[in-house]
């Protein structure tokens, strides 16, 4: 071994023995703290004077609330140090008290990232909802809401340069995130054109968002997306119910003549996803899609669901996490809507039904894993009796 | 006292089966009107005191370290006292019942919460929640009765030894927390057993670890780490911490003793209970098997709203900020059904309680027919009485029992 090769190694080493050292110091301080504060621990301490820390578990505090409608607004959240970050398109789990209760939601990050690090929600009330009008209608700045690291798939592949947005209602969200990214808006308008050619990209993106709504006031964005269309953009191509009648998929090839040059992105109700999915299979184009709401289901037969030592009965529509919470059990719960996997318990035996898709998953003990089958609480009922194990920890 | 169905006049005697059913069905009423209007201003009390609490114990911590000077010793062994009761009682004895469960917050929920006691939270839901609150005043299954050290019924057998009870209370109430654990690992009952050549269970011994770890840590904090950090102030600093632990179990064991000791509280009888009870005759039991504490906003803070024992044992789960709002209600129930409402301010309690204690120290009716002027032939009875055998024990039994009842 060369003499080079054989300092550098020491060097290593005493290097990683100091760096140990700081650590063994750092424990031997934590273990102090710890013994002064049983039964709590330092962070539930450190947590009274310093919620967003490094190190706390992940929350963030309301900085802003701003209307984009009647019924939507805009929350802006300054999110604790141990942020990680997002790509355009992905959502976030918040969870906030409201009547003094813990709940979860998933909702879009409406803004790419930003200069101050905040970053932003944008939420419709959904009428007779607990959580969404609570956010547009009561919220208030320096209010704490709990949050999880970004998650979704549903974000750009910048090797796709003609693109087709097809939004429906509060759909647009993630849309919007992305072409903030893409476009930055300030007051002054769309600060477009740098941004796709500046950096010496191949080819210019083109842009065409078609995006449903009942009506054009209860848009949300409507203001950005018209900037961004008038600004050239996005070719915005709007369809209302009021005036253009309810959307038929069949129209998409009209409206969009070269649709099929065009990567799809896609997101609103599950009506129209599957319409969507349909049509695009029909003609091989690529669709990559996020569902926001559970759409109407048919009951199933329901059943006997024993979980937590309780033993209830349910009927075919009710979802596990609601009838065990109505019963009292403390459930890992997240976004209510089965897109965050948040609340997912292992089915030990028997069966229960995707509300969403119809689809039956049956646990059969000696022949499915013997830690059971993951199934998402939120979107599941009983078909038949089943077992979910859950011992009321929380997450 | 004795037990509810061998008194002559039974408190229930003149309430028919329909009756209960009917007091059962209004009290679920008020219970579900609470349930119903749970909401924010509950979730901010409850983490108000929380945060209260924790301030006060960090504020009073770190005037300790000054405890050197006689003034920062009072002012922080008296805030570090409060602190700790309050942590007991409001806090921890509530979060514990589940009565916060609902606002789905991890960090303040029964399944997790930890608290400043020397018994784990695991085994004092087990037998405060699970075992006292279902079988709430009956003998031989409610081992609160007594703790199993003491005879606080006419119907338990009354030997030499009980004269002793009012020395294991005293005893027992410096050493609250101590006493507590040891009552909830049933020590007594498995020494017992084991000297009958019972082998203690692989449980029983998981939870004395278990325990044993806990008390280790408890004791660390307070008789070690924090004398340490405050250096010159060693020795005092350990004596705030034996002070502040000495105040909170004097005043947790005054405040529990209030809840189903004093005088004219029922008690059951094994036998007697149906075990089909129904949810009126549970609550029948519940209602007449405790007592209140009167007092201000104040006091039922700091009892962690014992002070409404008798509406905490009608629904442990209910969260403690409500009891006040639903106790007139229970009262009035309790006048419509002709029932006494046991409710008196805190020194009365404590007195009828202990005195309860001596009294029961003594072979029954014992005290009852005591007088300074036959003191010495009452001393003679006691002696015969604690020497004697079992037939000249009952002998002089009748005599006293007969004395008694031509004194009333």
């Amino acid at each position: 071994m060369s003499s080079a090769a054989l300092r550098s190694t020491t060097q290593r080493a005493t290097s990683s023995r100091s760096g140990g050292l700081r650590r063994s110091l750092r424990e031997r301080l934590h273990t102090v703290v710890s013994a002064a504060v049983t039964p709590l621990e330092p962070s539930d301490v450190l947590d009274l004077f310093h919620p967003l820390r490094r190190g706390a578990d992940l929350r963030a505090r309301i900085v802003a609330v701003r209307a984009e409608t009647s019924d939507a607004a805009t929350i802006e959240l300054q999110p604790g140090k141990d942020w990680a970050g997002h790509v355009p398109g992905q959502y976030i789990r918040i969870g906030i008290d409201v009547d003094g209760r813990r709940q979860w939601r998933a909702y879009s990050l409406t803004h790419g990232p930003r200069p101050d690090g905040h970053i932003s929600i944008t939420v419709k009330a959904v009428p007779g909802g607990v959580v969404s009008p609570f956010l547009v209608h009561q919220a208030k700045p320096g209010t704490l809401v709990h949050l999880e690291q970004a998650a979704g798939e549903f974000v750009l592949d910048h090797t796709h340069r003609k693109l087709l947005f097809v939004t429906a209602g509060s759909g647009i969200t993630p849309v919007i995130g992305m072409l903030r990214n893409l476009f930055p808006v300030t007051d002054s308008g769309v600060l477009w054109d740098a941004a796709g050619r500046d950096r010496g990209e191949p080819k210019p993106l083109s842009i065409t968002v078609v995006h449903l709504a009942p009506s054009e006031p209860q848009t949300i964005f409507r203001r950005n997306l018209a900037e961004l269309h008038a600004a050239g953009a996005i070719n915005l191509i709007p369809r209302y119910d009021d005036t253009h009648g309810v959307f038929d998929v069949a129209t998409l090839e009209e409206l969009v003549p070269d649709l099929a040059e065009r990567t799809t992105y896609a997101c609103g109700p599950h009506g129209l996803l599957d319409a969507l999915e349909a049509h695009h299979a029909e003609r091989g184009l690529e669709l990559y899609t996020e569902q926001f709401r559970v759409g109407a289901v048919e009951a199933g037969e329901g059943g006997t669901l024993s979980i937590a030592g309780q033993t209830l009965e349910l009927d075919g529509a009710t979802t596990i996490l609601d009838a065990a919470e109505e019963a009292g059990v403390l459930m890992p719960s997240g976004c209510r809507m089965g897109i965050c996997m948040g609340c997912i318990l292992p089915l030990k035996e028997g069966a229960v039904r995707d509300l969403r898709t119809g689809d039956v998953t049956v646990a059969v003990p000696g022949e499915t894993p013997v830690a059971g089958l993951p199934v998402q609480t939120c979107i599941s009922a009983a078909a038949g009796a089943c077992t979910i194990e859950h011992k009321e920890r929380v997450r | 006292m004795t037990v509810i169905t061998k008194k002559p006049d039974s408190a229930i005697a003149h309430l028919t089966p329909e009756d209960i059913e009917e007091l059962g069905r209004e009290l679920d009423a008020i219970r579900q009107s609470v349930i119903d209007s749970r909401g924010e201003s509950d979730a901010r009390y409850i983490r108000r005191v929380i945060k209260t609490q924790r301030y006060l114990e960090l504020g009073s911590r770190a005037v300790l370290l000054a405890s050197i000077f006689p003034p920062a010793w009072i002012v922080g062994t008296a805030g570090l006292s409060v602190a700790k009761i309050l942590d007991n009682m409001e806090i921890g004895h509530n979060i514990l019942h589940g009565q916060w469960d609902w606002m789905r917050d991890p960090k303040i929920h029964s399944t997790v919460w930890e608290w400043d006691s020397a018994s784990t939270a695991e085994s004092w839901k087990h037998s405060h929640n699970e075992l006292h609150h279902t079988y709430t005043n009956i003998i031989g299954k409610d081992n609160d009765l007594g703790y199993g050290i003491m005879r606080v019924d006419e119907d338990q057998r009354w030997t030499p030894a009980s004269l002793l009870q009012p020395v294991y209370n005293f005893v027992n109430m410096l050493v609250f927390e101590y006493g507590i654990a040891a009552y909830d690992l049933e020590l007594g009952a498995t020494i017992r057993k084991k000297k009958r050549g019972i082998e203690p269970s692989a449980e029983f011994k998981e939870n004395v670890r278990k325990t044993l770890r806990k008390i280790r840590k408890q004791a660390t904090k307070d008789y070690v780490v924090h004398p340490l950090l405050s250096g010159p102030s060693f020795l005092t600093t350990l004596a705030a911490n034996v002070t502040a632990n000495v105040v909170r179990n004097v005043w947790s064991h005054s405040v529990i003793m209030c809840g189903h000791f004093p005088e004219g509280v029922e008690t059951y009888e094994k036998a007697a209970i149906d075990p089909d009870e129904t949810r009126g005759e549970w609550y029948l039991r519940q209602m007449l098997g405790s007592a209140n504490i009167s007092g201000s906003k104040a006091m039922h803070i700091m009892s962690g709203n014992l002070s409404h024992q008798i509406e905490h044992h009608l629904w442990p789960d209910l969260p403690s900020n409500r009891y006040a709002e639903v106790a007139p209600k229970v009262q009035a129930l309790f006048e419509k059904y002709g029932l006494h409402y046991h409710a008196a301010p805190l020194p009365q309690q404590v007195y009828s309680a202990w005195h309860k204690v001596v009294r029961l120290s003594f072979p029954n009716n014992w005290l009852a027919t005591t007088r300074p002027s036959n003191l010495p032939s009452q001393v003679k009875v006691l002696w015969k009485m604690a020497r004697g055998s079992r037939a000249e024990r009952r002998r002089l039994q009748e005599r006293l029992d007969l004395e008694a009842a031509y004194l009333a």
